[in-house]
This record gives structure tokens, C-alpha cells and sequence, in this order.
């Protein structure tokens, strides 16, 4: 029954809970889709049907002892910055090209814990800093919309995986959009919580401020159950916030009847070409017609999202990627002294964007200059949660495109910056650390757009309540299937 | 701003980045770590005079724990990732030279 693979994470849920079918029939089905489709895709850096069988098992052998579980055979992509015991760890980098993770992190255990199967580990920019998969040293992700287009970044592999059915469930990292944004390439829903509520333990550190878990769906119901599953404190995380998870997956709405939706000014989406601006008018439209109202707020901040975030992020991975020294894991290019072997490990396993941001991100915090550049930086990131909480005095969620494109061609981005560029309505909501999320929305030129909603500080059930509302109220995803499924049926 | 104004000396962050760049990395780095600091720049427009650094965006306090030994990964396990050993110690090239 190949139809296992279009199933959502509830419907395989339902049916291996209530024994209509079994978490091996559906592990079977998937992983002989990914053997057909990903040689052209490319989701995957490694697959794990071993490892996937062998978890089926288990799950069959625990739903017939009786227990329930939340995502009983649910087909899951683990974006490869995720340690998971025994699998290899490489974050789309040639430092890390061989490391086997020794341990498996929370979320991920999370996710296994309740009943997820692991498929393989997905492909994404080096060290996640990325917007299109183009930064991966390891691999070419492909959209599955247009295998000539770029799936997104970082979370590509993990995008492309869940549009394509090679899982329902893809485990992402957002920094500055980094789900987000592929969801919005992919045609399918992309969710960053909160800042701090789902455990980053086991998740390579990029930028520690700002990194966040979170999961990459075709529904938004399967987004609240993910999150679910993966939410909550955790002792290994000294970040994870200690604080009751709302139920999500109950509070799912149909109608936005009494929702004010806040309309950023400075967002103007009439710069983004006549086409796309027409998609935005007509979804904040789609929202009104479903009882939403809507109102203006303002970001005044909103412009220098990109100078804040590009200041922060390459400043803390500098930091942070000074592990990668060919000492106690990865890569080693041997030297004379301990010196020259630092040098040369890192010139050798870091990708040119990986070498840029720490470059960027040293010389910001180096003696002289962190006043001017990091303090200044972080400064400007108070501004925007200053900024957000007047916003949403007046609102209780803000709509904006999640990216100022549709998916783009392989190598059309040639300039650093006009890549960051991307990220352009994500970075503020990752500053102020506010959950967000990308839902489909339409179609501009055959591909898919999302539409971004964000919620104050920990209004995660709000948030997906409201995008499960958009939603089921307007179905934009099921307008196209991916088309080389189409060709490939 | 313009973005031709700022210059990096690339080779000494490099340095302290610990990072070897060939000759041709240093000019397209160079060139493009400019520019980016010329977008940067924008944040000289803002006023943060009055304005606190961000500290944290969700508002927490100090993480401590019971200061006992808890579980974590054996040694063997540790040293058999990393590059080179020489029995229970990481394995590095001579770090101090020989007086000469």
C-alpha cells in the first residue's frame, strides 16, 4: 500500500494505534519511496533502514503490549546537526564527514520515545548557515516542486523530504528562518517554537541565542503533535525553559472569529513584484474572511533585522565552532606545530559561508571593535522585543510573507548578501526569540509560498490554532503535487 | 553607508580565527566581509543610547544542579572519535617549541 506514504503523522498515528495497520507496513512502504525518489531529491545524507526496521519493531511490539503513542509509526527526517546514538553526525560538513554521534539528543528521543521512526539523517547548509542547502559539502538537495530550484535552507533536506513523502514528520533547526523558509520552498508547514522550549541537547550549536528545534509538516495538526512530543524542560539544556507545554493539538481552531492579526507596515510586500504582492493582499484577505481582524503595527526596527542578526550569529558561531579543531573529534590535517594543525584542519573542513561568518564573527567580537559591532548588535536586539511587545498590544498574532521569493534557482545567488536577503521576515521574530511559523498560501510562477504568523512568547497553541484555521479553511497546499512525483506515478 | 570604506586586515582575524586562507581567499573574504560590514553599518542609525544589551529574550534566572557526579560517556568511547590517541590521552603535534 504505497498510500502509507501520503498519510499524515495522525493518520499513521490513528491506524497503528487502533492495529488497522502495522509500524513496519508503513516503515516498508516509506523507505522503498526513498530508495525510488531520493537518488533525484537528495533529502537524505545517510539512510537508516536498519535502524528504521528495527524501531518499527519495536513500536509494534510496544502498541501490542497496549501502550499509545502519539506518533506511532510516523515516518521522521532528522535534520543531520541532531546526534542520534549511532548514526553519522556530519551537519553538511567535511569536519564532521565521518562522526558517529556517541549519545542521542533530547528531541530526537523524544521523538523516538513517542513512536517515530527514524528514516535518515537530512541533508542542510554547513553548520545550518544557509538559506537554499546550496552551503552543504556533502550533498545537492533538489525541490521537489523543481528539481532545478533550491528546496531552502538550512532545514532543506528535512523540507524536501516531508513534500516529497519520503517522511511525515522533518526535524529542523531555525537560527534566522532556517525552517521557516524551506517549508515556504516546500509547500508544507514550518514550525520554530519559543526560544528555549524544546531542548537543544544533542543539537550542534550554531548561533546559542537565537538556535531553535523545531518540526517541518504537511499539516498543521502534525506540526502541534511533533511539537508535542518534543516540547518541554529538560535538565540537559540549561536554556529549556521549566514551564507547562499548552496543548496544541486540541486547541486547533476552524474560524479566527475574535483574532486581531497585526499587519507590519514596514513589511511593504509591493517591492516584492506585482504577483506576490497580490498573493499577500488576497491571504490577509483569507484571514479576514475567516473572522480575523485586522490591524496595523508597526516594526520600526524592521530594517535593521539583517545588520542585528548578521552581527550575532556569526559572533556566537565563531565562538562555537572553535570546538572543530582536529583535536577530540572530526576531521585532522596534520601540521608541524599544534598551530599549523588548527589551521590547516580548519581551512580544510569548513565550507567558504562557514569560513565567512566566523571571519565576520571574530573580527566583531576582536579587541577594538566589540563595542561598535557585538554590544551595538545586541543592543538592537532589545529594541526589537521592545518593538514586538508594543506590537502586540494591539494584536494577538502578526501575518507577513515568510520569504521575499519562491524558490530559486541552484547558484542564482551568487552575492553573500543577497542570500541573507532571504531571511529578511524571519530574523526579527528569531531576535525576540517569539514562536513563529510558515503555512502554504498559494503559488506564484508554479511554485509554493508560505505565510508567516507569529505569536507573543510562549502562544504556541494560539499559533498553530490559527494556522490550522487557514488552513483547512483554504487548502492551498493540495493545489500541486510535487512534479516529479507526478511524473514518477 | 558605503561599503568600500571598511577595511579588514583578513590575515591577522584569520589568525586569530585559526583558520589558514589561500592567497585568493584572503581578496574574495576580504572583499566581501567589507561589504558586509558596510550593511552593518546601518545600526549607527539607531539610537541605543538608553537601551540595554539583550541578555537572554525569555526571561530566566541562574541553571544550577546538585554539584554530584552524574552519568556521561566513558572514556573509551570519547577517545576512540578523536583523530589520534596515545592510550588514555588526545594525541596533538608538539605545542611548545625545543630551545634552540
Amino acid at each position: 500500500m504505497s498510500d502509507f506514504i501520503r498519510m499524515s503523522a495522525a493518520e499513521v498515528a490513528r491506524g497503528v494505534n487502533g492495529a488497522a495497520f502495522s509500524a513496519s507496513d508503513v516503515t516498508d512502504a516509506v523507505l522503498a519511496h526513498v530508495d525510488a525518489v531520493d537518488d533525484r531529491i537528495g533529502s537524505y545524507l545517510t539512510r537508516l533502514h536498519d535502524l528504521a526496521r528495527e524501531t518499527a519493531r519495536n513500536v509494534d511490539a510496544r502498541v501490542k503490549n497496549g501502550e499509545k503513542l502519539p506518533l506511532a509509526g510516523v515516518p521522521v527526517a532528522v535534520k543531520d546537526n541532531m546526534c542520534l546514538t549511532g548514526t553519522r553526525t556530519t551537519c553538511g560538513s567535511k569536519i564532521l564527514e565521518n562522526w558517529i554521534s556517541p549519545y542521542t539528543g533530547t528531541a530526537v528521543q523524544r521523538i523516538l520515545n513517542a513512536g517515530g521512526i527514524p528514516v535518515g539523517k537530512a541533508n542542510m547548509d554547513e553548520f545550518a548557515m544557509g538559506s537554499s542547502c546550496e552551503n552543504s559539502a556533502l550533498g545537492e538537495t533538489r525541490n521537489p516542486y523543481d528539481l532545478d530550484r533550491v528546496p531552502g535552507g538550512s532545514s532543506g533536506g528535512s523540507a524536501a523530504a516531508v513534500a516529497a513523502y519520503e517522511a511525515a514528520i522533518g526535524m529542523g533547526s531555525d537560527t534566522g528562518g532556517s525552517i521557516r523558509e524551506p517549508a515556504a520552498f516546500c509547500n508544507i508547514v514550518g514550525f520554530k517554537p519559543t526560544y528555549g522550549r524544546i531542548s537543544r541537547y544533542g543539537l550542534i550549536a550554531f548561533a546559542s541565542s537565537l538556535d531553535q528545534i523545531g518540526p517541518l509538516t504537511r499539516t498543521v495538526e502534525d506540526a502541534a503533535l511533533a511539537y508535542e512530543a518534543m516540547a518541554g524542560h529538560d535538565p540537559m539544556d540549561s536554556t529549556s525553559i521549566d514551564r507547562q507545554v499548552e496543548a496544541a493539538s486540541t486547541a486547533l481552531r476552524t474560524d479566527l472569529k475574535g483574532v486581531r492579526v497585526g499587519i507590519v507596515k514596514e513589511f511593504v510586500t509591493e517591492n516584492l513584484g506585482p504577483e506576490i504582492h497580490a498573493l499577500y493582499q488576497q491571504t490577509y484577505a483569507e484571514l479576514e474572511k475567516l473572522g480575523a481582524e485586522l490591524v496595523d503595527v508597526s516594526l520600526p526596527t524592521a530594517d535593521y533585522g539583517l545588520a542585528t542578526y548578521y552581527l550575532i550569529a556569526p559572533a556566537e558561531c565563531s565562538s562555537n565552532l572553535a570546538r572543530f579543531d582536529g583535536v577530540r573529534y572530526g576531521m585532522r590535517i596534520e601540521g608541524a606545530d599544534v598551530g599549523q594543525m588548527y589551521e590547516k584542519t580548519r581551512a580544510a573542513g569548513f565550507g567558504p559561508e562557514v569560513k565567512r561568518r566566523i571571519l565576520i564573527g571574530t573580527y566583531a567580537l576582536s579587541s577594538g571593535y566589540y563595542d561598535a559591532y557585538y554590544v551595538k548588535a545586541q543592543k538592537a536586539r532589545t529594541l526589537f522585543s521592545q518593538d514586538f511587545k508594543r506590537a502586540f498590544e494591539s494584536c494577538d498574532l502578526i501575518a507577513s510573507p515568510a520569504a521575499s521569493s519562491p524558490a530559486f534557482r541552484f547558484k542564482s545567488k551568487s552575492d553573500p548578501y543577497s542570500m541573507y536577503m532571504m531571511d529578511y521576515y524571519t530574523i526579527p521574530m528569531s531576535l525576540a526569540g517569539l514562536p513563529a511559523l510558515s503555512v502554504p498560501c498559494g503559488w506564484v510562477d508554479g511554485m509554493p509560498m508560505g505565510l508567516q504568523l507569529a505569536a507573543p512568547l510562549f502562544e504556541e497553541a494560539r499559533l498553530l490554532g490559527a494556522a490550522h484555521a487557514y488552513e483547512q479553511a483554504t487548502h492551498h497546499a493540495r493545489r500541486h503535487e510535487p512534479k516529479m512525483l507526478e511524473v514518477a506515478s | 553607508m558605503s561599503s568600500a570604506e571598511t577595511k579588514i586586515d583578513i590575515r591577522y582575524v584569520a589568525k586569530l580565527a585559526r583558520i589558514e586562507l589561500t592567497d585568493e581567499e584572503v581578496a574574495t573574504f576580504g572583499a566581501q566581509l567589507g561589504d558586509l560590514l558596510g550593511h552593518v553599518n546601518v545600526l549607527s542609525e539607531l539610537d541605543t543610547a538608553s537601551v540595554a544589551a539583550t541578555a537572554q529574550v525569555v526571561e530566566s534566572r541562574n541553571v544550577e544542579r546538585e554539584d554530584a557526579a552524574g552519568q556521561c560517556l566513558d572514556r573509551e568511547t570519547v577517545l576512540s572519535m578523536a583523530p589520534q590517541r596515545q592510550g588514555s590521552f588526545f594525541r596533538v603535534p608538539r605545542i611548545i617549541a625545543e630551545e634552540g
